[in-house]
């Protein structure tokens, strides 16, 4: 059951994509997400999606990664569809029944909002994809170190980034287990009636809190023995590097910035 | 209740590109009455199989018998509580699994979620938690006050409660204390023996393997790939030695012995007491066992 779950799954591979510095690609996701409200016709939102898929093409992740990470929010795309095809009564009326009315406008609403979407999922997916946790959070660290000077523990923050990421897996593996463990004790959250399920879950959640306080406290006294006092004066192992590729992803996305500026209607 | 697997196969995440096969056409028969062990490296597959002995894992192929309940890769089984009654797992780590405000109430946990009544699953508990050796003021406390070898027993207590007639065991003794360790296999075996419970031991130590079980299975890279009595099975020191596993202390010391002697001993003995009494034979008048 869990081990299905592929969305916020880093893939190893040596593409140019994940040759990248992180804070490169933290500052093109950011930036990506601010200029796709440009997009506001048809022409500016199939530029949006082409250069997506161009985006997709570089990274080598298999296209099976990308659909996956969008079915937790399949729901929400169909939904945000219909309410706008639907609701939008605006231009030619296309086709009717009953009451149901679909206009032109409505359709172009639907899709668009469709494909905003669609090209948001897959940017962040393949941020996640192509990058290793470890490296995104170093590289918000780096990002974030200017807000130092207005007190925010940046080091920090990253930290307890970084520490949540790393225990996901581990939590997963833990609540996997114990639930199977109360399983063969016969309590299933699976089936039975609503009351039955809510109770179930008592005895899953429970041990599991339990666990992870413990593991925090291992891990704290872990840190504690090895010398860790916080991010004053430490050196980093993994050093960023900053090239030629990081320069020209982010001179495309100006030059993709200032198209759709042009383009848009 | 027998237990038979059927070319089993299972493959984790199947379908995606992160599949991992754990097990490879596994073929075991489990009768009843049996106390069957299995053993194996970390990664061989043994928790995996163990799994499918209460239908928590479908087989992805073959077919997994339970009694008369037959779990397929296609059929979707249903009703499926009355096989986990009867078939009791204890899990690696058991103490893991304690949730409830009291130790009654946990051990009370699994009978009750079987339809049995409150004041028999209480009486269960109370016998329990003597005979597992812990004082009967636990009984009121919470498990999270008990010390770790208190809360391994609590949560066996958790499953014996249910009074199921396989008993399946999956590294009972991880972590314990040698006299821990002692106590609480000598427990399963007086259960083994009084109860005519089958058992399932999962271990990778040799030695319990050995003492206990009268089946030992050894699982390689998620296959099966010997199965017999003990003696047939650490006996052939040759194949252990391919799977990397090792003879039970007991039988490299019987090959030293029978190395020094020059001649080999009457039989295979698989625990400290049996090869005593045969080398004190031997060593007393050589008469009757060369």
């Amino acid at each position: 059951m869990m081990e299905k779950m592929i969305f916020g799954r880093y893939i190893p591979g040596d593409s140019f994509i994940h040759k990248l510095d992180p804070r490169s690609k933290l500052m093109f996701v950011f930036l990506f997400i601010a200029i796709v409200f440009l997009a506001n016709n048809a022409v500016t939102y199939a530029l949006l999606l082409a250069f997506t898929l161009i985006i997709v093409l570089f990274s080598r992740i298999r296209l099976y990664f990308l659909i996956n990470g969008l079915k937790p929010i399949i729901f929400l795309l169909i939904f945000t569809f219909l309410l706008h095809i639907f609701f939008t009564k605006e231009g030619d009326l296309l086709w009717k029944w009953q009451f149901i009315e679909v206009y032109e406008e409505g359709l172009r609403q639907g899709i668009f909002i469709s494909v905003r979407f669609l090209v948001l999922v897959f940017i962040t997916s393949i941020l996640t994809l192509t990058t290793s946790p470890i490296s995104i959070t170093d590289g918000m660290e780096v990002l974030l170190n200017p807000f130092k000077r207005f007190k925010l523990p940046v080091h920090e923050l990253a930290l307890m980034m970084s520490i949540s990421l790393r225990f996901i897996p581990t939590l997963m593996d833990e609540t996997d287990k114990i639930m199977k463990a109360q399983m063969a004790r016969g309590s299933d959250v699976s089936t039975g009636s609503m009351k039955e399920r809510i109770k179930a879950v008592v005895p899953l959640l429970i041990p599991l809190f339990v666990s992870a306080f413990k593991r925090a406290e291992d891990l704290a006294v872990a840190m504690e023995v090895r010398g860790y006092r916080g991010g004053e004066g430490r050196t980093r192992y993994r050093q960023l590097k900053w090239d030629w590729r990081d320069h020209t992803v982010v001179l495309i996305l100006v030059i993709v910035a200032a198209l759709l500026w042009w383009l848009r209607s | 209740m027998d237990i038979e697997l059927q070319q089993v196969g299972y493959a984790y995440a199947k379908g995606t590109p992160f599949e991992k096969r754990a097990l490879v056409d596994v073929n075991l028969r489990i009768p009843s009455g049996s106390y069957q062990a299995i053993i194996g490296h970390t990664g061989s597959g043994k928790s995996t199989l163990l799994q499918h002995l209460n239908a928590l894992l479908k087989p992805s192929e073959g077919t997994v018998k339970i009694g008369d309940l037959e779990i397929h890769a296609k059929k979707k089984a249903k009703n499926l509580k009355p096989v986990r009654q009867k078939i009791g797992i204890v899990f690696q780590f058991p103490e893991h699994q304690l949730f409830d405000e009291t130790v009654l109430k946990d051990i009370m946990f699994g009978p009750l979620n079987f339809g049995v009544p409150a004041d028999e699953a209480e009486r269960r508990a109370r016998e329990l938690v003597k005979q597992l050796g812990l004082p009967d003021e636990v009984l009121e406390k919470s498990p999270f006050d008990l010390s770790g070898g208190q809360m391994r027993r609590v949560a066996i207590a958790g499953v014996l409660a249910m009074e199921p007639s396989v008993l399946v065991l999956d590294e009972p003794t991880a972590g314990l204390d040698p006299r821990g360790r002692q106590e609480i296999m000598d427990l399963f075996h007086k259960l083994y023996i009084e109860k005519g419970l089958t058992v399932i031991l999962v271990t990778h130590s040799m030695e319990d393997a050995a003492r206990y079980a009268n089946r030992v299975a050894i699982m390689h890279d998620g296959r099966c790939v010997m199965s017999g009595s003990p003696e047939d099975v650490f006996g052939d020191e040759q194949r252990l030695a391919e799977y990397r596993l090792a003879a039970p202390r007991v039988v490299r010391l019987q090959r030293k012995f029978e190395a020094l002697l020059g001649a080999p001993l009457s039989r295979l003995c698989l625990t400290e007491e049996e090869l005593a009494i045969e080398m004190g034979r031997v060593v007393r008048g050589e008469r009757d066992s060369v």
